[in-house]
C-alpha cells in the first residue's frame, strides 16, 4: 500500500520553481491498478519518476510517502538506492532505448543484479518464467537490444523492472509508442503482473483515458499540478463531477456518433503555467462554473465512498 | 563478417589506387625539371651537361609521353620497384625510405596512442568531476587551439636552447653509430623526448574535450537513467557509459590519422628528426618525383592499415556495426 501525503516536486529553473505537483495527497491500496491521467504537463510522469528516481533539476519541497507501512525516502537519492528495483520500480517512458545497445541482454541482467548483490543464478528461473509470460523467447538473453522489435524491448524492460517483485510498479505513458493492436496486449500484461502477485499495486500513467477503462480499478485525474479528481473507474467515467473531467470525458470519441455531423468538443483554452499559477483553482480560466469563491483553494469533497473532488461546485451526496 | 570484410576491403584497395594516382600526377605538375636540378649539382662544362641532362632524362623514363610513365610506374611499383631518387642518387627510394621509417614510426605510434588513452582518460574524469572539469576544459581548449608549429617552436626553445635540458636536432648525436648500447639508447631518447611530447601535446586537448563531451552524453542517456531507477552502484553506470563513448574515439582515431601525419612532418622540420616527413619535405624542395612519390605511397599505406585496424576493432566492440553489415553479430 502507498501513501502519498501533500507531496510537493517542484523544477528548479532560471526563473524561479515550476510547481509540476504541487501538494498531492492520495493512495494506492495492495492488489490494486490505479490510473493517473491528464493531459500533457499536467506533472503526472514528474509524479511517477519522483517516487522512484528523484534528481535534479527536480526538487523535493515537502511531503511523506509511506510505501507498505515504512517511509519511503524519496529526497534522499543515496538512502533511496536500497528502494529502487527492490521495492519500486518503473517502466519508464523510453523504455524502447532503456537498454544498453552494447551488451547481450543476458549478460546485461546479470550485471545489474550483482550491482545490487543478487545471485544471477537465483533469479534464472524466474527470469525465464517471466519472459514467457510476456511472450518473449528465451534466446532474447543471448541477443543485443538491437536484434529486438520495439514491442520486444518494452516487454524486456517490463521483465527486468518486475525481476525482484517490487511492491510498487509504475507504469509511465507505456501505450504511446505503441499502435493500437499491441496496446491492449501490453496493458493486459501489465495488469496480470498484478494478478498474479509480482507487484502488489500499480500506478499506470497515461493520458489516454480510454486505456485506464479497460484496465483500471480507480482513476485519478490531475490538472496542472494538483488532482481534480479520484474514483473509481466507473465512478469517474459514468458519473465525473469535477467539471474537468467532465469536459475531458465529453471530448473523447463515442462509438456510433458521426463526428462530420457534430464536431468534437474538445476543452477551449490552454493550461495555466506552474510557474507562477493562478491562485486558487487552477483550472477556473477554461472552467464554465466560474465564480468568486473559485478565487479561492478549492475544497475536498467527498461525493461518495473513493469519490473524491476538488472543487467549488461539486456537492456530496448526502 | 564475410560480407563485411569484402566491402571493405573492396573500399581499401580502390581508394590505394585513386591516391596513389594522385600521388603520382601531382609531382609531375610541379614547374621545374628535376633533372636540371640534379646536373647543376655537376656543373662542368655547359656541353657535357647537355650530354648528361638528356642521358638522365631518358635514364629516369621521363622522355617518355606521361600515360606511359604512369604504367611503368605501376609495372614497377607491383614489382616492389619505387625508383631511383633524383636527390639522393643513385639511392633507391625504398632504400631510403627503409631507413627512415623507424624513425617515424618511433614518434608517431607513442605519441598517438598515448595521447589517444590520456585524452581519454583525462575526459573520462573530467566528465564526473565538475570542478576539475572547470579547470580542465579551458587547458584543454587552449592546448586544442594552439598552432602546432607555434607549439614545436616554443617547446624547442624552452627545454632546447633556454634550459639546455634536450637537443634539438637529429635523432642522435653526430659523434655516434646506432648501435645497441646504454650511451645509445639513452641519447637516442634524449632526442626523442621533445619532438614526441610536441606531438603528445597537440592530440591531447581534442580526445579529452570530445572523451568529456561523450561521457557526459553517455551518462544523460535513457538507458543510463533506467540503470538508475533499478538503483545500480554508480560504478556500473559509468563503466557502460565509458564503453559506449569510447566508440566515436574510436572512429576519431582513424579520421585524426592522417592529420596527425601532416604534423609529423611539422615535427620533423622543426625538430630536425630524420624521418619520412623529414625527407618528404628535402624531396618537394629538390622536386624528387620518385622520392616524393614513394613517401606518400608510405604514408597512404600506413594511413589505409590504420583505418583497417579501427574498422576491424570497431566491428569487435559494436554489435549495431555488425549487425548493419547483415546477420551475425554474437
Amino acid at each position: 500500500m502507498l501513501e502519498v501525503r501533500n507531496l510537493k516536486l517542484y523544477y528548479r529553473t532560471l526563473r524561479g520553481y515550476v510547481r509540476a505537483v504541487d501538494d498531492v495527497t492520495f493512495q494506492v491500496r495492495d492488489g490494486e491498478l490505479l490510473g493517473l491521467a491528464g493531459e500533457s504537463g499536467c506533472g503526472k510522469s514528474t509524479l511517477g519518476n519522483g517516487l522512484v528516481l528523484l534528481k535534479p533539476p527536480m526538487n523535493f519541497v515537502g511531503g511523506e510517502v509511506q510505501l507498505d507501512g515504512e517511509k519511503l525516502p524519496i529526497e534522499d537519492y543515496e538512502r533511496m538506492r536500497d528502494y529502487r528495483f527492490k521495492k519500486v520500480s518503473i517502466i519508464p517512458q523510453y523504455a524502447m532505448d532503456a537498454l544498453n545497445p552494447t551488451r547481450k541482454i543476458g549478460r546485461y541482467i546479470e550485471e545489474i543484479l550483482e550491482s545490487r548483490g543478487i545471485n544471477f543464478e537465483s533469479v534464472r528461473e524466474t527470469l525465464i518464467e517471466r519472459l514467457r509470460l510476456v511472450n518473449l523467447p528465451e534466446r532474447v538473453l543471448r541477443m543485443y537490444p538491437i536484434e529486438l522489435s520495439g514491442g520486444m524491448k518494452q516487454r524486456m524492460v517490463m521483465v527486468i523492472s518486475t525481476l525482484l517483485n517490487p511492491s510498487l510498479l509504475i507504469a509511465d505513458e507505456v501505450t504511446s509508442a505503441l499502435d493500437v493492436s499491441t496496446q491492449k496486449a501490453v496493458c493486459l500484461m501489465i495488469r496480470n503482473f498484478k494478478e498474479l502477485g509480482i507487484v502488489k499495486s500499480i500506478i499506470f500513467i497515461t493520458h489516454d483515458i480510454s486505456v485506464l477503462y479497460q484496465i483500471a480499478d480507480r482513476i485519478m485525474i490531475m490538472y496542472a499540478g494538483k488532482i481534480a479528481e479520484v474514483g473509481k473507474t466507473a465512478q469517474i467515467i459514468q458519473n465525473p463531477l469535477h467539471p474537468y473531467t467532465k469536459m475531458l470525458l465529453t471530448s473523447l470519441p463515442e462509438v456510433g456518433v458521426r463526428y462530420t455531423e457534430r464536431m468534437l468538443s474538445g476543452i477551449p483554452g490552454q493550461p495555466p503555467q506552474l510557474l507562477e499559477p493562478p491562485k486558487g483553482c487552477r483550472f477556473k480560466e477554461r472552467c464554465p462554473l466560474r465564480d468568486k469563491v473559485c478565487d479561492k483553494d478549492p475544497p475536498l469533497v467527498e461525493i461518495e465512498e473513493d469519490h473524491v473532488a476538488y472543487c467549488w461546485k461539486v456537492k456530496p451526496n448526502a | 563478417m564475410k560480407k563485411y570484410l569484402r566491402t571493405k576491403i573492396l573500399v581499401y584497395v580502390l581508394t590505394f589506387i585513386f591516391a596513389v594516382t594522385i600521388d603520382w600526377l601531382i609531382p609531375r605538375l610541379m614547374p621545374g625539371n628535376p633533372i636540371l636540378v640534379l646536373v647543376s649539382r655537376f656543373s662542368g662544362l655547359p656541353e657535357s651537361a647537355r650530354v648528361m641532362y638528356s642521358y638522365l632524362t631518358k635514364a629516369f623514363g621521363l622522355d617518355q609521353p606521361l600515360w606511359k610513365q604512369y604504367f611503368n610506374f605501376w609495372i614497377a611499383f607491383l614489382k616492389g620497384d619505387l625508383g631511383i631518387s633524383i636527390y639522393l642518387y643513385p639511392k633507391p627510394v625504398l632504400d631510403v625510405l627503409k631507413s627512415a621509417l623507424p624513425y617515424s614510426l618511433g614518434i608517431l605510434l607513442p605519441s598517438i596512442l598515448a595521447s589517444w588513452f590520456a585524452g581519454n582518460s583525462i575526459g573520462a574524469l573530467a566528465a564526473r568531476r565538475r570542478r576539475l572539469d572547470s579547470i580542465l576544459l579551458p587547458i584543454m581548449y587552449f592546448i586544442n587551439g594552439a598552432p602546432y608549429l607555434w607549439l614545436g617552436i616554443i617547446l624547442a626553445y624552452y627545454f632546447g636552447v633556454v634550459l639546455r635540458w634536450f637537443p634539438i636536432a637529429g635523432a642522435y648525436s653526430f659523434g655516434l653509430r646506432p648501435h645497441l648500447s646504454w650511451l645509445f639508447v639513452g641519447n637516442f631518447l634524449k632526442h626523442w623526448i621533445l619532438p614526441f611530447l610536441s606531438l603528445f601535446i597537440v592530440q591531447l586537448g581534442g580526445w579529452a574535450i570530445g572523451m568529456r563531451n561523450m561521457v557526459i552524453y553517455e551518462l544523460e542517456s535513457n538507458y543510463s537513467r533506467f540503470l538508475e531507477t533499478l538503483g545500480v552502484k554508480n560504478s556500473l553506470i559509468r563503466k557502460y557509459a565509458f564503453r559506449n563513448a569510447i566508440l566515436p574515439q574510436i572512429t576519431g582515431l582513424a579520421l585524426q590519422l592522417g592529420t596527425v601525419i601532416a604534423g609529423q612532418v611539422t615535427t620533423e622540420v622543426v625538430f630536425s628528426y630524420p624521418g619520412i616527413g623529414y625527407i618528404l619535405t628535402q624531396a618537394i624542395l629538390n622536386q624528387d618525383y620518385f622520392l616524393i612519390q614513394g613517401c606518400f605511397i608510405f604514408i597512404i599505406i600506413g594511413v589505409l592499415i590504420a583505418n583497417f585496424t579501427v574498422d576491424l576493432v570497431y566491428v569487435a566492440l559494436d554489435p549495431r556495426i555488425r549487425y548493419s553489415y547483415g546477420g551475425e553479430i554474437s
